[in-house]
């Protein structure tokens, strides 16, 4: 047996295990742990597959940020997480029915899809370049303005997110940016004349 | 035993499927369903990577990185949301969030 695939089945089902663990966990906060245990192994995958930028991107976006996110967001929030348990085994036989359901339509189409003959033309070696920079060369050309869009789209949930959870408390002293910038010298500075070793 | 397109795949349907009977499972815990949603972009993800690599074409890739920008503002979001409910009505049980059904 090859490394890679050792590797991959190792990735894999420690993926399938820690994400099964995100949905049973009875403890929201070992929901948000296995998630990143999943990320990393997914990340992994992508490294075994040869897409080095994205499984480290993987690595920063999902486990530095969105996983730190959902655990600050459960650990902030006081909900007792037991009730909304509630319902698990009385849901658990038509959402495993559906799980099969779509298990079966997806594994139908993973073993039985063929590839178009146009399809098989665009194939092209990618050259001597690292991941990294053959991504970027058609990232920053040919797909110019799907980064640009995705930027605007960082940018809106970013201000999205400060404006839904940005509160004004009343009674707090606040800068007055406007009333800072147009004060003149001439309110601001004051000249005294000071005699010495008398003071003001 | 090589590892080829179809074990990808694969791995990527029955991602996705835990991810569909995470929300199913978990239809009263929002926060749980937020994570399935992201396992199921994660599989999206595996797949796009899996067949950009055995195509040879980086537009996979591309995408796939668009994919993880729409999933990080939408969690982003998603969290500010259930924090300014929280705030205003002390709950999160999905069952609770019926304002607008008049």
């Amino acid at each position: 047996m090859q490394a890679d695939a050792i590797l991959f089945w190792l990735f894999s089902g420690v993926l399938i295990i820690s994400a099964l663990a995100v949905i049973m966990a009875r403890n929201p906060v070992h929901s948000v742990l296995f998630l990143i245990l999943a990320f990393v192994n997914a990340a992994g995958l992508f490294l075994l597959m040869g897409a080095e930028f994205l499984g480290m991107i993987l690595i920063v976006v999902y486990v530095g940020a969105v996983a730190v996110l959902f655990l600050f967001v459960v650990m902030l929030l006081d909900v007792d997480f037991a009730e909304l348990k509630q319902g698990f085994v009385q849901y658990l036989p038509i959402g495993a029915l559906i799980a099969l359901l779509v298990a079966f339509e997806l594994g139908y189409v993973a073993v039985g899809w063929t590839r178009s003959p146009e399809a098989a033309a665009a194939a092209a070696p990618s050259g001597m370049l690292s991941n990294t920079a053959a991504l970027g060369r058609v990232l920053y050309t040919q797909y110019f303005y799907f980064f640009q869009a995705a930027g605007m789209i960082l940018l809106t949930a970013m201000v999205g997110a400060i404006v839904l959870t940005l509160r004004h408390k009343a009674g707090v002293k606040r800068q007055n940016i406007v009333g800072q910038i147009a004060r003149s010298p001439a309110a601001a500075v004051e000249l005294r004349k000071v005699r010495s070793r008398a003071g003001i | 035993m090589v590892i080829g397109l179809t074990h990808y795949v694969m791995l990527a349907a029955i991602l996705f499927t835990i991810g569909v009977a995470g929300i199913i499972l978990n239809h009263k815990n929002i926060i749980v369903i937020l994570m399935s949603v992201e396992l199921i972009l994660l599989s999206v993800n595996i797949n796009l990577v899996a067949f950009s690599t055995h195509a040879g074409d980086l537009t996979g890739q591309v995408f796939a990185l668009l994919v993880l920008t729409v999933a990080a503002s939408e969690s982003a979001i998603g969290l500010a949301i259930l924090v300014a409910y929280y705030r205003n009505r002390g709950s999160i049980a999905v069952e609770d969030i019926d304002t607008l059904k008049g």
